[in-house]
């Protein structure tokens, strides 16, 4: 009898080209996304004297370097100004559609994947971003690559790739009021560790998963990456199929009911085998917040930070040490009460309507602290017109946060958007690493209503307090 | 690309768990230097001070690791961001070989792209090797034999390692992975074929909006 399989095989299996032996398969892309920082495969591409063998897969937008400042114009981040101009020329001269500045479309391109419907159940993407991983929450396989395999893909719309192994996290149980999809991942890795997924794709399931919204799913599978797993993905069900209906590149008619009849399929077989199998009480989740620079190092917000005295590994006490000296905290203090300079709302972790919903919720009729500089970053251009249509950017500049346009900005600093060294931030990001927000910044990861009640206390603080 | 086949050099070590690609190399650099302009700015917010001046107790400032052609590494090395520019950086500084207890998975797929050898030995191997090569005050050098997937201390203790066939090959001969699967047009061209047939709702045309 053949054993059951789950999800993730079910997918990968259906874009095997090839075995090549060693665990190695050669893997058909169905969608590519790219980015503005793909200069330079695409100019390696065209020095080798290669075409692009898929335009009709493969779409791009401009997110890491272009600027975020209000009434921005194509001068205001010059900096950038020959990249911008090379990747436009290159996907035009390749017949690649990209989505600029000022239109639908444009924007995170880990945002823009599941909005425009680019991004299906059953289908195998890659960018070249270490969050294309976000996707799986519609039930793809989707993971990040490096520059020369974004190369291969333009080249042959293929990868060469191991295969890896199966883990499945369970939520179990109702998340409680204040607990967000940040904190059920950022609770997991706490759990398992940086490296807890290393070698696995991740299926996500249980009660509490299945009663996540998409955003809320992709916001789940954005930091697959940050436990170490390439890939991270959720079962497509109605909640999904709902969410696609109708998005500009979603199949309509006749392929939809298709798609649909596909797409109903793609779950894990009741008898799938995963090598790797973590449960979790949801109802057990307190909002969560970071205190180090790896998102390995998380504590309730009602926690102390650790005492590195009580870690018996010289290697690991280090890491605490120097982790908490990084930071400017006390070793067991309480996180609750650290004074903050910055809060980011954004990312491709927390930038779309319902985050800004969410935080909004927390900020309206409220004021910004004396002395906190508050940034709020749509994810997308239709986020940002969404948030203006329900007047979300008149309730954050009420409050006094600052409403910026649309890309990936302070998360990784790459356009100029830092905050200062030696500065605090509460950021909605992924990525509280040494540096990554700006030399010498200082990041603590949460969610948005997480994010923005810090912005209102000036202060780390509990949102179900407030 | 470069083929790999045996290593005997000073290996620095640099145990403290989740290295990640920011780390290895800033975000700021990818905007203005190419490829191989990028070894000066390995790790460098660890080497340098704010003011531009080398931070001494810094491994890599430190003779004989200076001259590390092998970095004994913590757990979950280069984790987090894609950028290969981690791997040029590693290349500029005169890095070969990785040996972790894990590392970063996406890291892992930019190494054989570029004719850098990650070894994954457990986490006890590591710190054996650290010791050995710290006692002698970092000139006894390390061995990586692809050939033999062997990884020999100074002391003559051999550890051997896992690798994939095809990963080992290709970094043994310096192949290509593009040209390789070129070749292979005719199986692509089948394969898409019967997708196109079998799932048409995937392959848009245009979009409807």
């Amino acid at each position: 009898m053949r054993p059951g399989r789950s999800l993730f095989d079910k997918i990968w299996d259906a874009h095997v080209v090839a075995e090549l032996g060693g665990g190695h398969s050669l893997m058909h892309v169905t969608r590519h996304l790219m980015h503005d920082g793909d200069g330079v495969p695409l100019q390696r591409l065209t020095a080798r004297g290669l075409k692009v063998r898929s335009p009709e897969l493969t779409f791009a937008t401009l997110d890491h370097t272009v600027s975020t400042e209000p009434g921005r114009t194509p001068a205001t981040a010059s900096a950038f100004a020959a990249r911008l101009a090379l990747i436009r020329a290159r996907a035009a001269a390749a017949g690649i559609r990209l989505f600029d500045i000022g239109e639908p479309g444009q924007g995170i391109v880990h945002v823009i994947g599941p909005e425009l419907g680019l991004s299906l159940p059953g289908s195998l993407i890659v960018c070249g971003d270490s969050h294309t991983c976000t996707h799986g929450g519609l039930g793809a396989v989707a993971f990040g690559i490096g520059a020369s395999e974004v190369l291969h893909v333009l080249a042959t719309q293929c990868l060469v790739q191991r295969k890896p192994r199966r883990m499945r996290v369970r939520f179990e149980g109702r998340r409680a009021a204040g607990v967000t999809a940040k904190d059920m991942i950022l609770h997991l890795i706490g759990r398992i560790g940086a490296a807890g997924g290393v070698g696995y794709a991740v299926e996500f399931a249980g009660a509490a998963v299945r009663a996540l919204q998409i955003e809320e799913r992709l916001t789940l599978c954005n930091l697959s990456i940050e436990m170490g797993a390439k890939i991270g993905l959720v079962a497509p069900d109605e909640t999904t199929f709902e969410y696609l209906a109708g998005r500009p590149y979603a199949p309509a008619g006749a392929a939809w009911e298709a798609a649909l009849r596909y797409w109903r399929g793609l779950p894990s077989d009741e008898d799938a085998v995963f090598d790797r199998e973590v449960e979790i009480d949801a109802g057990a989740i307190a909002p969560q917040i970071t205190w180090g620079t790896s998102p390995e190092q998380v504590v309730a917000v009602d926690q102390r930070v650790p005492d590195p005295a009580a870690e018996p590994d010289p290697a690991r006490r280090q890491a605490i040490e120097a982790a908490l000296d990084y930071m400017g905290l006390q070793p067991g203090a309480p996180i609750a009460g650290t004074p903050v300079d910055w809060v980011f709302i954004g990312s491709c972790a927390n930038s779309r309507i319902s985050d800004l919903r969410a935080a909004a919720a927390v900020a309206r009729g409220r004021r910004v602290a004396e002395g906190v500089h508050a940034w709020v970053v749509p994810g997308s251009e239709a986020v940002k017109r969404q948030a203006e249509a329900e007047g979300l950017d008149r309730v954050f500049k009420d409050a006094g946060f600052e409403w910026r346009e649309p890309g990936c900005s302070m998360c990784l600093a790459m356009n100029g958007d830092r905050v200062p060294r030696g500065q605090r931030s509460v950021s909605t990001t992924n990525r509280n690493f040494v540096g990554r927000q700006g030399p010498g910044a200082r990041t603590h990861l949460a969610s948005p209503a997480m994010a923005a009640a810090a912005a209102i206390s000036g202060r780390i603080a509990d949102v179900r307090r407030l | 690309m470069e083929p790999f086949t045996v290593l005997t050099a000073i290996a620095a070590p640099m145990p403290e768990p989740n290295i990640d690609t920011d780390m290895i190399i800033r975000i700021e650099r990818l905007r203005d230097l190419e490829p191989h302009q990028l070894g000066p700015y390995a790790f460098e917010n660890r080497r340098y001070r704010p003011d531009g001046s080398e931070t001494p107790d810094f491994v890599l400032n430190r003779e004989p690791y200076r001259r590390a052609r092998i970095i004994l590494a913590g757990p979950n090395f280069a984790c987090g961001s894609s950028r290969e520019a981690a791997v040029w950086a590693l290349r500029g500084f005169g890095v070969r070989s990785v040996i972790a207890p894990s590392f970063g998975p996406i890291f892992v797929n930019n190494c054989y792209q570029n004719g850098l050898l990650p070894v994954v030995l457990p986490e006890a191997a590591v710190r054996a090797l650290i010791e050995e090569v710290e006692a002698a005050a970092g000139r006894a050098e390390v061995t990586v034999d692809l050939r033999e997937c062997t990884v020999i201390a100074p002391s003559g203790g051999r550890w051997r390692f896992e690798i994939d066939a095809l990963r080992r090959e290709a970094l043994l001969k310096g192949l290509d992975d593009v040209a390789l699967t070129l070749s292979r047009e005719a199986e692509i061209a089948a394969h898409e074929a019967r997708d196109r047939a079998a799932r048409a709702w995937l392959y848009p045309a245009t979009a409807t909006g």
